[in-house]
This record gives C-alpha cells, structure tokens and sequence, in this order.
C-alpha cells in the first residue's frame, strides 16, 4: 500500500519530464527504438515507414475532409439561426449536388487504395528470406526457434511480481522487459512463422509494423529486415488469458557479427547446460526450496497463485490439493507433460531438471504441504526417458 | 377492447378510452405497444447504469499503472460482460423501445402488429441477463474470454459460466428476433392509408433495414455459440485444429454476425437523428430518397465486410484486398447520409433544444468515429491499430456519441409525448455540455495511446501509458456521473413534474406521432388516420 503512490510518482517523473529522465531512456531504449506517446512510431523498417507515411496521409486527408464538412456545419449553426430571424428556405434535394458528393469520395477512396494495396503486397511478401524464426504463443509467454540454428529458448517477462502489485519501484522498463529476448541481426531478412500451444495469440512489434496472430494448430508468415541495431519491444495484442497484459515481446537486433557470435555463444552454452543436467547430483532440501520458489514465482504463480490457492473455478489450488500431497510420481508426470484440455501446459521443455525438481519439491512442501519429501534431478531425468 | 365504449372524444376526434390493468399485472402482461416500449427504455436504462459500473471498475484498476483494485482474471470479466450489458442490454433494448412507441405512433397504426409476441420479446430480455449477470457471483466468476469470445479461449480453456453465457446468448438472440419479426409485419401490413413506402418517416425506414439485418445475422450468433457449447461440453472440435476444426473459423462466423450487428445498433440512430435535424432547422430532410438508397447500401454493405476484424489472422492477400475496398465503400453512403444532414441544416432556422445539441454532437462525434474506421481499413495500418486502444476508441466514438447519444437525442425528443411533461431545459442542457466535455476526455485520448502502443483488455500498461490513462479514467468517471443528471431529468418527467407539453411540442415537428395528444392516450389511432 504504502509504495502505491510511490509507483506512480516515478511514473510521473518519468513521463512528464523526459529530460530528467533522458538516462532511464537512454538505458531502457537504445539506439533504434524510439518511444511514442500520442502517435505511431516511424519504427525500424523500410515497411515501418511506408505505414508511418500511410497512417498521416490518410490522417491529414480526414483532418481536410472534416474540416470542409464541419466548417459548412458550424457556419450554418451561426449563421442560420431561429434568433437571428432566418425564414427556413424549403429545399429538399438536387440530384446534382448527391451525384456530386457521391463521387468525389469515391476518387478519394481510389487514391487512398492505390498506396494501400502497393504496401500491403510487400508486407505478405515473405519470399527470398535470410533467416526463419518459429515464434510460439503460450499463456503467457513466447517461445523462439530458429530454424537455421541449433538455438530455441523461451521468453517472459521479467518484471518482478512486486513491482506489479506495488510493492516495489517500477522499473523504467516496466512490464516490457524479457528474461531472454529474441536476437536478431540487421539487413537480413528475416521470416516469422507463428504459431500458438493453447490459445490464439499475437505477435506484435510496432517498430516492425509486424503484428500476426500466433494461432493454435495453424502457421502465419510475415517478415522484417531490421535496418537499426537496439532493442525492441511489443506486445502479446490479443486476449489470450488471465495474463494478456503480461506477455511482452522483447527483440534484440545485433550487427551480423555480432549475431553470429551471440548465436555460437548460445550454442556452446546449451551444450554446456545439456552435460550438466546429465550429471547434476542430488541437491539439499534448502537448495531445492529456494530455487523451487523462484521457479514458482516465474512460472506457475500466475495461475496458482503466490499462496498456492489458485482461483477457485478457474485454476486449481495446490495448497492441500491431492496431486501436490500424493505420491510424487503423479505429480512429477503432471508437471513435464501437462494436462491436455486444460490450461496446464507440459513443462518438460521449458525447464531445466534441477529447476524442475526443485519447483516439484517446492510445491510439495509449501504453504503446509508438509510432505517431507524431495524430488531430485534424476528423478526428473528419468521420468524423462520414461516418457509421456 | 370492443364492448367498452366509456372514452371520450377528445379535440383530435380519437376515443380515448384508457382501460389499462392496474399494478403488476398491467405490465406483466402488457400487449400494449407503449407499455412495452417503456418497459424496454427502463430496462435499457438499467442496463446502461450496470454496464457503466463495470466500466467505472475498468478505469479505476487502469487509472495507474500496476494492480490496485482486482485480479486480471477480474478484470477480464469486467470488459467481457460490460461489452456484452451494453450491446444485447443498453443498446439494442432501447432502440426496440424506441421502435415499439414511436413505430405504430408514426405510421397511424393501433399498436404492434404481434402484441403477445412483443411482451414474450420483452420478458425474455430480464431472465436472459438475470442468468448473464448471475455469472458474475459465482465460482469461477463470469465469462472473461471478451465479448467476442474468441476460441478456443472460450472453448477449452474458459470457465463453466460458458454455459450460462450461453444460455443467455440464446435468450437474447430469441428476444430480438422476435423483435424484429413484429416489426417488419407492423410497417408491412399496418401503415395507415396514404402511408405509402417513400413517405415513411425515416427513423422506420432505418429500423424497417435494422429488422431485416437482425434476423439475417442473429441466427448465425446463435449458431456460432452453440458451436463454442458444444465444443466446451460435447467433444466437438469446431474450433479445435486437433480434431480437425479451425479456430479462425470461429472469427469468420462471429463476424459475419458481428459486423451486421455493428450496424443494428448505429442505423436507428440515423433514423433519429434524421428525425431531430429537419425538426429543430424547421425545414424539410435534404435528400429523404438518397437517405433511403444509402441505408439499404450500408446494410449489404455490411454483410460483406466481415474480415476487416480479421485482418492480422493470416487472411490470403486476395481476400485482405477484397475486405478492404469493400470497407472504405461504406465511407460513401455514410458519407451522403451526413452530407445530407449538413444540407438539412443549411438556409435552416435552427433552434438548439437538447435533442438537437446531443444530434449535432453526434454527427460531428460519429463522424470522428467514422474517420478513423476509414483509417482502420486501410490494412498496412490496421496491422499497427489492431487490438490497441485505437480500436476503442474507434468504436466508442461511433457506439457512445453515435449509439447513445442518438438514443438519448430521441428520449429527449419524444419524453414530452410519452408523459405529457416538457423535461427541465436547464437541466437537460447542463447533462448534455457534461456529457460531452466527459466522453471526450474519456475517449479522446484513447486514440494516442492505442497509436503510442498500449494494447486493448490488459489491466496493467506500461508506465509511458500513465498519463494519458488518469485523464481518461477522470473523463470516465465524470461520464458516468453525468449520466445522473440525466436519470433525474427522466425521473421528473415520469413522475409528471414540469410544463405541460402540447400535442405537437416542437414548433418544426412533422409527422403523425404529433397529431396525437401528450400524453399519446393508451390507445391510438383505433381508426387509422389518411395520410395525404
């Protein structure tokens, strides 16, 4: 309670004084995004600018056009007006005046249309790409794979619960910051296909002019070629879920030397990562429970809720639950491969084994699930081979 | 009707014999056209102060950034049944309202042409969101997939009030069928003699069309939620890519309903407003014919245009081409219809009562909201509007200083007819400067933060947003606050408080619904009066 006004005066101060604020900016937007606040941005790309300069033309035309119109309006509520004694002409109608303003908006239309259709053609034009990214939609976070490259990860937000619940300073880069962005090079075309896990979500970068539903079952195309390196970000723009409002896009555009080298670097280390999940050795009990919360916190509490009680009709409770409290092979099946139907995703993929055992072991001794017990990594590796 | 001959003759020559039921009963079982028009206006009412709660509850959670007030699932539910209270609940009750007092008073005929369909119609409507609103109390809470309830959000992964919701989509959908059947068959078979079809006054040409959309379309909603019911409970997959189905099909079927329906609630308020202009500039409507022709195009128009919402779902380059050159055509006959009204006005003699303010303010604030669907149609941009504030805006403009403003123009205009009382200028005056300073603060700004970024149904923004936010949520609130005014003007004139109207109340008023007394007597026109 106390740091809710606090929240809001840093917001204050960040917005209403951009000087003051110039190092959060510089630090939060690098070179290549630029942040709007009354209109769109101009963004990155050649197409970003075509419908920049697509959006004011059309703008200043209904700005001419409401002007005359309103202008006639205004002039007659002055001027023909019952207290100035004005007798009513009687006319009612002129087929030369309705041919008339009839056509007009149509050549008016037609010269709207024509630029329209020239940008629009180039957008869908996903041929001749340098460079293809899968883009996978999940309540509530993007999951990346390039398909040129041995390389895919997962994406959330990185905004601390805290800062969310007022708790906490919000940072410059509130509710936009990712754990792990999306790396792109510059001048490279590069293609997206999207798609979703559960339901329909959208893609959505404003420096890109790209925004694409990611839909369950189904791929979309779309493409940018990024002229600015810095770092970019959007937005998950179709409701999708409890969480819509907190699944942002982040996307990190390198030099190509620099692209190369971040992508040799994330092999290396899935490598690594890879030989050490094969002989991680058992853990303590204080080692899985705090690594087990700060999983928790990241990637379950949005459904189950940071007191385990979910939302009651919605999402089931943990605390007490027959799962979280029976014997851990259920439990542990239920965590790496999901519920079908129902919005428990498989996680299997999206953790490590030491996160995974410690957040099964957290769940099982939090909030009064006193069950003792722990799950260490090799069980997770074997529930693994095991399989689904 | 027949054995009772205890009226008198009144100076206008019409029997006045006013033998309506007393207390509940007469509105419980009311076949009489005005009975049910009020009834329909006091539930549209009362829908219209349950919505804008709800509403009050999304602008307070977004007035600063973080969570303050509830959960986001909350919040989810808040912009799902606010959309769907204001559409089913406010907007369309209230022109069926509209539609049952005035269409009868206006074409000289007794009353509805199915007088137990309309209060069956009528009845339906309290259950249908007794079961929507009772969602909200339960476990689970209320549907939070959006008005639109896109798939499979709705489907697999939504809540077990999907049901009800369903149910009460069902219910609604009949009511409004039935509706619209009773006025096609009143204009069709009872205009009085000499009504021919180009005299028809205009607010019942644009209902005639609004009829004709309604039953075309809400078949298909009905059709698409049971579709999402059986998906939820009986195995289907419709919407399910796993078992063979589609979930942008969902999309393609609730907008072909969707699009129509946009209409449903915006022609009848060009009705009114057609109405309003000539009455208060005391000359004739510029261009009645081309008023018509322009209703009837929109109306097609708007059965083809369904995939301008879709345009980010991967739609091939052919068919994204076809939506949009068929949504910038609805630019032109809605282009004439406000040619036609400015025509109206000019080398007029205009008054500015209430109902002709909340008029001009709403070909002005309509027009805004038409503008900027122009804008939205145009695709390579609409990739950047998508699903972001400037869509609420967009449709706020044409649904709030479009859809409600016309409503209240019309209760203004015909208040003193329904209860034989003129409303307080005064106050009137002062709701309609409130409410328009308000609803532009509140929506105005919602197109800079729609283009600066800020994405529609989240309950939380970034901290870019939050300015603009508290102004919008300040606008909001004294909006809603405005709308009291208003229900007190109503009030008094309900209870009879204030001047004495005349018969005709407006000294540019054309029309048969003027030739009655005010209070229009229970019954009217029993011998249909000769239009010449």
């Amino acid at each position: 309670m106390r740091h809710r006004s606090s929240g809001l005066r840093q917001a204050k101060t960040y917005l209403n004084h951009p000087l003051a604020a110039a190092p959060l900016l510089a630090a939060s937007f690098p070179a290549g995004a630029q942040e709007t606040r009354f209109n769109m941005t101009r963004g990155a790309t050649e197409l970003s600018q075509q419908v920049f300069d697509l959006h004011m033309t059309i703008f200043y035309i209904c700005v001419a056009i409401a002007l005359v119109v309103f202008s006639l309006m205004f002039w007659s509520i002055v001027h023909h007006r019952k207290a100035k004694g004005v007798v009513p002409a009687q006319f009612h109608g002129s087929m030369k005046i309705e041919i008339l303003w009839t056509a007009i908006p149509v050549l008016i239309l037609v010269a709207m249309a024509v630029p329209a259709t020239r940008t629009l053609i180039a957008m869908e034009d996903t041929s001749a790409s340098e460079l293809t990214v899968l883009v996978t939609g999940s309540q509530w976070k993007w999951h990346y794979k390039y398909l040129d490259y041995p390389i895919e990860f997962y994406s959330v937000l990185a905004t601390p619960r805290a800062q969310i619940a007022n708790e906490a300073e919000k940072s410059p880069d509130y509710l936009m910051a990712v754990d792990k962005p999306l790396v792109l090079p510059t001048g490279k075309k590069v293609r997206f296909l999207l798609t979703a896990d559960d339901v329909i979500h959208s893609w959505w970068v404003p420096d890109f002019a790209i925004k694409k539903d990611a839909v369950p079952g189904f791929i979309n195309e779309t493409w940018a070629r990024i002229d600015k390196p810095g770092l970019y970000y959007g937005k998950c723009a179709e409701l999708c879920g409890r969480d819509h409002g907190f699944m942002p896009v982040a996307v990190d555009v390198k030099t190509p030397a620099d692209f190369e080298a971040w992508a040799a670097q994330q092999v290396a280390l899935a490598e690594q990562a890879k030989a050490e999940a094969a002989s991680a050795g058992p853990m303590t009990m204080d080692e899985l429970m705090a690594l087990g919360q700060q999983v928790y916190d990241s990637a379950c509490v949005a459904c189950h809720q940071a007191s385990g009680e979910g939302l009651p009709g919605v999402f089931p409770a943990l605390k007490g639950s027959a799962i979280a409290t029976g014997e851990p092979g259920a439990h542990i099946h239920i965590v790496l491969f999901g519920k079908a139907g129902t919005a428990m995703q498989a996680f299997a993929k999206q953790l490590g084994v030491k996160e995974l055992a410690a957040v099964i072991t957290y769940e099982r001794n939090a909030w009064g699930n006193a069950k003792g017990d722990m799950v260490q990594p090799a069980d997770i590796v074997a529930a693994i081979e095991k399989g689904e | 009707m027949s054995t009772q001959i205890t009226g008198t003759l009144d100076a206008h020559g019409h029997l006045d014999h006013d033998h309506k039921p007393r207390g509940l009963a007469r509105w419980l079982f009311s076949t009489n056209h005005k009975d049910i028009g009020t009834l329909y206006l006091l539930f549209s009412l009362t829908m219209l102060f349950i919505g804008g709660s709800l509403a009050m509850v999304i602008r307070a959670e977004l007035f600063q950034p973080g969570l303050q007030f509830v959960d986001p699932h909350f919040f989810n539910q808040m912009t799902t049944v606010h959309g769907l209270v204001m559409v089913f609940g406010a907007v369309m009750p209230a022109f069926v309202g509209l539609a049952n007092w005035m269409i009868p008073l206006m074409i000289g005929a007794p009353d509805m042409a199915l007088p137990r369909i309309n209060n069956w119609s009528f009845w339906i409507l309290p259950c249908a969101f007794g079961i929507l609103l009772s969602t909200l109390f339960m476990e689970g809470g209320a549907p939070a997939a959006g008005w639109t309830f896109y798939a499979p959000l709705s489907t697999t992964y939504s809540g077990d009030s999907t049901a009800f919701f369903v149910l009460s989509v069902h219910l609604m959908g009949v009511s409004s069928i039935m509706g619209a059947i009773n006025v096609i068959v009143t204009i069709w078979n009872m205009r009085a003699p000499g009504m021919t079809w180009m005299k028809l006054p205009l607010f019942v040409w644009t209902w005639l069309i609004t009829a004709f959309l309604l039953i075309a379309v809400m078949p298909v909603l009905a059709g698409v939620v049971t579709m999402v019911l059986t998906d939820k409970y009986f195995g289907t997959s419709f919407f399910d890519a796993a078992g063979g189905g589609d979930p942008v099909m969902f999309q393609h079927i609730f907008w072909f309903f969707g699009h129509p329906e946009v209409y449903i609630m915006i022609l009848p308020a060009f009705g009114i407003v057609s109405s309003i202009i000539p009455t208060f500039a005391r000359k004739p409507l510029f261009g009645y014919e081309s008023m018509v022709v322009a209703t009837a195009s929109i109306a097609f128009l708007s059965f083809i245009v369904w995939g301008h919402h879709m345009f980010t779902t991967g739609m091939p380059v052919v068919a994204e081409l076809f939506f949009m050159y068929a949504t910038m055509l609805i630019a032109v006959p809605t282009g004439v219809k406000v040619f036609n009204w400015v025509a109206t006005m000019w080398r007029g003699s205009m008054s500015f009562e209430v109902p002709m303010m909340f008029s001009l303010a709403f070909i002005v604030l309509f027009t805004i909201g038409g503008f900027s669907g122009l804008m939205l149609a145009i695709i390579p941009a609409d990739f950047q509007y998508q699903d972001t504030y400037f869509v609420v805006a967009h449709f706020h403009y044409v649904l709030v200083t479009g859809a409600v403003f016309g409503i209240i123009a019309a209760v203004y205009y015909w208040i003193p007819k329904w209860t034989g009382v003129m409303y307080n200028e005064r106050l009137a005056q002062v709701h309609f400067w409130c409410s328009l300073v308000s609803v532009n603060m509140l929506f105005f700004p919602m197109h800079f933060v729609g283009l600066a970024g800020m994405p529609r149904r989240i309950p939380d923004y970034a901290l870019q947003f939050a300015d603009l936010n508290a102004f919008m949520s300040v606008g909001g609130f004294l909006f809603g606050l405005s709308q009291l005014l208003f229900l007190w003007g109503v009030v008094r004139c309900m209870r009879g408080i204030g001047e004495r109207a005349t018969d005709r109340v407006w000294e540019g008023a054309q029309g048969l619904e003027w030739e009655v007394p005010s209070p229009a007597p229970y019954h009217t026109f029993d011998t249909p009066p000769v239009v010449k």
